[in-house]
């Protein structure tokens, strides 16, 4: 009897853990892992005044240098804009405003203007046009990739995306699509007068596309022979084109799909202002900038109507810096918000400094 | 799995992502891919998928459990063991009574007997009322061999109630399964969503309204663009001849944008809120806090969708016997003849008395006065009267085995066993009883009584009696019963000892002892004779019988000599009363809600300190009239079921509510549901029940969470509960611990998710104005398809599993932190409309800034001119760093080694499948579907100055505002005192 007695209160006494005693089943208990108990060793940061306060400072005073840098960088930075539309009855390209696509002979005009201060580091020449909406969702998609790369069979056969502008004629339009089809196609050049004799500036037509882009997106048609005019066969040019793809230009390497200014085109800008890159001015010596101050003159064949849609057309001048083009907002945004942060130091420390000291235990026991 | 597939789309948020995939098709519309929408419905439907299938297989294994038990029925007792056709039944599961009940069968039918040839004859018919949930009522009509006679509950053995002292019975089948008492007062089912659930899919209604009203102001712009600006721009953008109005193009544009604009109705967030609360479960079940080795039963989640809500419970409904109490009942004090005995174990550390004298001492039982054994040892008659009422007046039965020489009582209740154990103890042994006789050994002596008549006890009478002749032909009644009761019958000339003994009486009742008084009286041959006719003749009368016999009862219950009163302990479980302290600090209001009488369940209040004997004003409900009630500053309430019968819900609500501690006694298990509706109804308050049996199935399940205790009385509770575990005090580590890291983690993910999907999404809309509205995205498609799945969800995910804000410790010490839940502080409409604004002003920052720093500008080789493609990547990257990662990093409190991985590898992942993406070789392959070909290597390593520097100016734009919240959120905290101790 007393055994039995002591047995039993045994098993009661000690909650082992081992379960039922004799059970055949495995003890149910949870295992007793960090994972399982939430005990897993963790960081656990606190913001308190303390780390709060600091970083308020530093962000400020991290931010008001940075933002002056960017600011006199790009104030730094030689730009010159004109803009050609003729929208201005003064102007001299007002004759050409209501141009069509296809106008013979091309209507040009010249516009002289002064550079007050010498470029000089290689400048970029820039077309920029304004209102213009390369970035329309039917406009964007209105391409068709696998042709610009070269395929044959899509070259023959347009992606469905390019409608309306994938067959004229019963033929299909290389390259295709809304974007192709509406290619910036005004020629610009840049003359130095000097003592009333027109010198025409060096205009570098390559190097302005990406690297990727001229050599990995954009090839043209694979065949066994090198012309382009044969690889281009059966096809036809975009409706506004005067001249067909294969015939942009002279050089074979700058021709057909992987002509650079069409592959600048080609890649749609964000935003319904932009600039894209129409020719580079190289500086050819150390002794002199490669634009000097001075007179120089436009000459601009107009081909591009722009005034329908009340869009405008720019060229732009402008030298590059360390952090790119001509762009005040990011160095005033820089200036204003570490400024911000500053004040907010102050006025947080003054708070807590009155009222903060209430709490005199600001550390949390762990 | 098809099955599935189509409950899937029966889901109103996922028929709606189908439709938003049937727009896409339509080519004037779509402004995405297919496999935008496609890829991540797939990946949610997977993981429902799963997730169903996971919970299906575990309520097979549950239904299992059920179908194992044997199934019971509403039955007519037709015959038993037991002469007369008498039998004994336990209805814990029932009513939560532990105290025998009787039921007779008919006479006629009791004569069957055990003869299963005549019972299988038995050809009787039924009439009766329709299934109904009035356990204590039951009416009907036999008709058997052209005589009818008349049911009554007296006659019925319910589904739930346990056969005790009765070898064996023969029952009619009255009601089965549904129809069953106890399945009627099981309540309805309901399905249970928490009030996040609700305040979600109220959100979701809202932001798609807002959806709408974005999709309009866009379409509006965009006929208006179309009409002012497109119908100039054609010679560059044809239209296509199916688009030939602006307002028809408007209405095109509303369905694109709804498209692109939908990721703000996130996709993902039902099945992410899913995960989180599954692993939440997962960690309920794991918790050894909450596993219990006696029986080697962890805490189990049987609905795992109620987590957070656990964060925020107001009130708690508990049941008492087997939830608050062991139902293990021990002899604590006693009181004979004016003086106490029993000491508090735990004032004292004494040993306990010795009680190896005696051989058939029960081991278990402890005593710690000395004195009363003295007492004993010297002879004091009083004394010895008072343990031999004990041994004698009583139903209980004994079982000797004879190989161990062991007595084995076999009690109708706890309190009894106690008592006669006790006697047993200390040397007046009760042996054996036949229907004649009763033997107890008294002091090493065998002596036999004569058992004259058993004085039975009742409800109304509150008291039992046996009338004895000892061996030397002295005839005694021994009575024992409720005090108040008692003090009434006794001799004039016991007042002294009544004063004294109600004062001892008062002491034990204020430390939460459950008390009888006992009494006795000396009959003289003729008196009893006398009375023994009267009582023959209640016994034989026909109509009326119980109250005749009441009456003979009354008749010779008086006069009596008082011997003293017994205090038994109603063990508490282990933990219950620091438990109810810490909630009761939680702000959690606890009611007790009993099957039991008024005094047992005020005793437990008093025993785990919920009532206190400075508890001004014991205020009592038993009536059926609509009282006026005072409101004064009453601290507790205690009030019988039945007044809710009365017209007094709102009444009821409103003082019960006042009051500190609230004890509902004597409730049907349909009235505890009801209870817990009145409260949920006037209160709009998270409740929660907490049960072990049958009896608290209704409350349960009416209760926004259920919580089941896997104790003595079977599976039931369990089985209809949310959660169960072992034991009470559990409760506090679920709520205080599990609940509260639950609500936390919850209401930071859905405030992290909303941000980040408006910020995510709005930028669209700024876009909107710069591309003539024409419903063009922003990032590349690829990056929307996969932004919500691979790159944002893992590191949300972490944080919504594994957050902690306080850990285990200082969550349990500091109840006070539970608050803000109750609250519901920490997610509701104005946190949401907060998140919401600051994802509309990151959204603004994260457009507008790349637009002033790419406006009109050029990369720093003169080439990267502001091309859609190098605008897009910008924002996509600064909204990956800025929107998901530091802000995730800033949201996250608790930087776990897979909060780390998380994050760190999604940045990585994002930066795999932006330079994958942009490789050439992809390119090659697929120049349709991944045209976005470039240097991007040489882009990222030297990142462009412009938009790097856009990158670190946003984050620091559009974070200004969470140190500054946290600041200010801090300073604010230190000036409460309650969480001073904390931060």
């Amino acid at each position: 009897m007393a055994v039995n007695y002591n047995a039993k209160e045994e098993a009661d006494g000690h909650p082992s853990g081992v379960g039922v005693p004799g059970g055949a089943g495995k003890s149910r208990k949870p295992d007793n892992t960090a994972f399982k108990q939430q005990r897993l060793p963790a960081w656990q940061p606190i913001l308190t005044a303390g780390t709060v306060l600091p970083a308020f400072f530093i962000i400020g005073l991290i931010f008001i240098p940075i933002g002056i840098g960017i600011f006199v960088t790009s104030n730094n930075i030689r730009e010159y804009e004109i803009d050609y539309t003729g929208t201005d009855s003064s102007s001299p390209c007002n004759k050409c405003l209501n141009v069509s696509w296809n106008s013979t002979p091309p209507c040009t005009c010249t516009i002289n203007f002064t550079l007050d201060q010498p470029f000089e580091t290689n400048v970029f020449m820039y077309y920029g046009l304004s209102n213009f909406y390369q970035n329309h969702r039917r406009y964007v998609k209105s391409r068709d990739d696998s042709q610009l790369n070269g395929d044959n069979n899509s070259l023959l056969h347009p992606s469905k995306e390019c409608e309306p502008y994938s067959m004229s004629e019963n033929k299909p339009i290389a390259p295709c699509g809304a974007i192709a089809n509406s290619m910036f196609n005004d020629t610009l050049e840049l003359f130095r007068i000097d003592n009333e004799t027109r010198t025409p500036i060096t205009l570098n037509k390559k190097g302005i596309a990406w690297w990727t882009d001229k050599n990995v997106k954009f090839r043209n048609p694979s065949g066994n022979t090198n012309n382009l005019t044969a690889l281009f066969q059966g096809t036809t040019k975009p409706v506004n084109w005067p001249k067909p793809v294969y015939m942009l230009d002279s050089e074979t390497d700058n021709n057909g799909f992987i002509n650079e200014d069409f592959i600048v085109w080609m890649r749609t800008a964000a935003l319904p202002t932009f600039r894209k890159l129409y020719r580079l001015i190289e500086r050819k010596n150390n002794l002199q900038p490669t634009l000097q101050a001075g007179k120089y003159s436009l000459d601009i064949t107009y081909n591009y109507p722009v005034h329908s849609f009340d869009g405008r057309k720019r060229m732009i001048l402008s030298t590059i810096s360390w952090m790119g083009g001509k762009n005040p907002f990011l160095g005033i945004a820089y200036i204003t918000v570490g400024s911000i942060c500053f004040f907010l130091g102050v006025v947080l420390l003054v708070i807590h400094h009155k009222y903060g000291n209430r709490n005199t235990s600001a550390d949390i026991p762990n | 799995m098809p099955v599935n597939l189509f409950e899937q789309f029966q889901r109103a948020a996922n028929a709606y992502f189908l439709f938003l995939l049937i727009l896409q098709l339509i080519p004037e519309i779509s402004s995405l891919s297919w496999f935008t929408t496609i890829v991540p419905l797939m990946m949610v439907f997977t993981i429902t998928a799963v997730k169903d299938a996971t919970d299906d297989c575990f309520r097979h294994k549950s239904d299992n459990q059920v179908n194992n038990r044997q199934a019971e029925a509403d039955l007519l007792l037709l015959s038993s063991s037991e002469p007369h056709g008498l039998c004994y039944i336990e209805t814990a599961e029932l009513d939560g009574e532990t105290n025998l009940k009787v039921r007779q069968a008919l006479p006629v039918t009791s004569e069957l007997g055990a003869d299963i040839r005549r019972l299988a004859e038995f050809d009787g018919v039924v009439v009766c009322e329709p299934p109904n949930n009035k356990l204590d009522k039951f009416t009907g009509v036999l008709f058997w061999k052209d005589n009818r006679y008349s049911l009554n509950n007296e006659k019925m053995l319910l589904r739930g109630c346990v056969l005790r002292n009765t070898g064996w019975c023969f029952g009619m089948v009255i009601f089965a399964g549904p129809d069953t008492k106890l399945m009627q007062n099981s309540g309805r089912t309901k399905f249970k969503r928490t009030s996040i659930d609700r305040l979600m899919n109220t959100l979701v209604l809202w932001i798609f309204g807002f959806l709408v009203c974005m999709g309009i102001i866009l379409a509006i712009g965009n006929s208006i663009w179309e009409q002012q600006v497109g119908a100039h721009f054609r010679i560059y953008l044809y239209w296509n001849e199916v688009v030939n109005s602006s307002v028809f193009s408007g209405f095109l544009t509303f369905w694109s944008y709804i498209i692109i604009l939908n990721s703000v109705v996130p996709i993902s967030l039902y099945v992410s809120v899913e995960v989180i609360r599954l692993g939440h479960s997962y960690f309920i079940n794991w918790d050894r806090k909450m596993y219990y080795p006696k029986k080697d039963t962890p805490a189990e989640v049987r609905t795992t969708t109620l987590n957070e809500e656990l964060g925020q419970i107001e009130y708690i409904f508990s049941d008492k016997t087997g939830t608050i109490t062991q139902n293990i009942m021990t002899f604590n004090k006693c009181s004979i003849n004016g003086k106490t005995y029993g000491k508090s174990v735990l004032i004292n550390k004494t040993v306990p008395v010795d009680f190896s004298f005696n051989p058939l001492a029960d081991r278990k039982f402890q005593f710690y006065d000395h004195s009363l054994i003295e007492s004993i040892k010297l002879g004091d008659s009083v004394v010895h009267e008072f343990f031999r009422l004990l041994s004698l007046c009583h139903t209980v039965i004994v079982w000797v085995f004879f190989l161990v020489g062991e007595l084995i009582y076999q009690v109708q209740s706890p309190d009894e066993g106690a008592l006669v154990t006790a006697a047993r103890n200390f040397g007046f042994i009760f042996k054996s009883r036949t229907p004649e006789t009763i033997t107890v050994e008294e002091m090493g002596k065998l002596v036999t009584y004569q058992l004259l008549a058993i004085l039975d006890f009742n409800n109304i009478r509150k008291r039992m009696s046996v009338i004895v002749q000892t061996p030397d032909g002295q005839i005694k009644l021994y009575c024992k019963g409720a005090d108040t009761i008692l003090f009434e019958r006794l001799h004039p000339s016991n007042e002294e000892l009544m004063d004294l003994t109600s004062d001892h009486l008062e002491e034990f009742a204020g430390e939460g002892l459950r008390t009888l008084a006992l009494a006795y009286k000396n009959l003289t041959e003729e008196h009893f004779k006398e009375w023994f006719k009267i009582l023959q003749e209640a016994n034989t009368s026909l109509d009326s019988r119980n109250e005749h016999l009441a009456a003979a009862y009354e008749e010779i219950e008086k006069d009596m000599m008082l011997l003293g009163a017994t205090a038994i302990e109603d063990k508490l479980q282990e933990g219950v009363t620091e438990t109810i302290a810490s909630l009761s600090l939680a702000n959690i209001k606890i009611w007790v809600l009993t099957g039991d009488k008024q005094e047992t369940a005020m005793n437990i209040g008093y025993s785990c300190h919920m009532l206190t004997d400075t508890m001004n004003e014991i205020f009592i409900v038993a009536g059926h009239t609509v009282m006026k009630i005072q409101y004064s500053d009453r601290e507790y309430f205690v009030f019988q079921a039945h007044a809710l019968e009365a017209d007094l819900e709102n009444e009821f609500v409103e003082v019960a509510c006042m009051c500190k501690t609230v004890i509902c006694c004597r409730a049907t298990p349909l009235q505890k549901a009801q209870v817990v509706e009145l409260v949920k109804k006037h209160r709009k308050a998270v409740t929660l029940a907490i049960g072990d049996g049958a009896n608290d199935i209704s409350m349960i399940k009416s209760a926004h969470i259920g919580i089941g205790i896997s104790g003595e009385e079977g599976m039931q509770a369990v089985l209809a509960s949310d959660y169960s575990f072992a034991q009470f005090r559990y409760l506090k580590q679920l709520l205080l611990v599990h609940g509260r890291w639950s609500y936390f983690r919850m209401c930071k993910f859905l405030c992290y998710f909303f941000y980040k999907n408006f910020s995510f999404t709005l930028v669209h809309f700024w876009f909107g104005f710069f591309c003539g509205f024409s419903a063009q995205t922003v990032y590349d498609q690829w990056f929307i398809t996969l932004f919500n799945i691979v790159y944002a969800s893992l590191p949300v995910l972490a944080m919504g599993l594994f957050d902690q804000d306080v850990n285990e410790q200082n969550s349990m010490d500091y109840a006070k932190l539970y608050e803000p839940g109750q609250l519901n502080l920490l997610f509701n409409k104005r946190k949401f409309f907060i998140c919401i604004a600051h994802g509309v002003y990151t959204s603004f920052a994260l457009f507008f800034i790349p637009y002033g720093a790419f406006y009109n500008t050029a990369g720093e080789d003169g080439k990267h001119i502001a091309d859609y493609q190098s605008f897009a990547v910008t924002i996509l990257s600064i909204i990956c760093f800025v929107s998901f990662y530091l802000q995730i990093a800033l949201d996250t409190s608790y930087w776990t080694a897979i909060n780390r991985f998380f994050i760190l590898g999604s940045i990585a992942v994002y930066f795999a499948i932006l330079f994958a993406m942009h490789s050439d070789g992809i390119f090659v392959i697929f120049p349709n579907h991944f045209p976005f070909e470039s240097d991007m290597k040489k882009k990222i390593v030297v990142p462009p100055p412009s938009s790097h520097a856009a990158l670190v100016f946003i984050s620091a734009a559009t974070h200004l505002n969470p140190p500054l919240e946290s600041i200010l959120h801090f300073w604010i905290m230190s000036n409460f005192r309650c969480c001073q101790r904390i931060l």
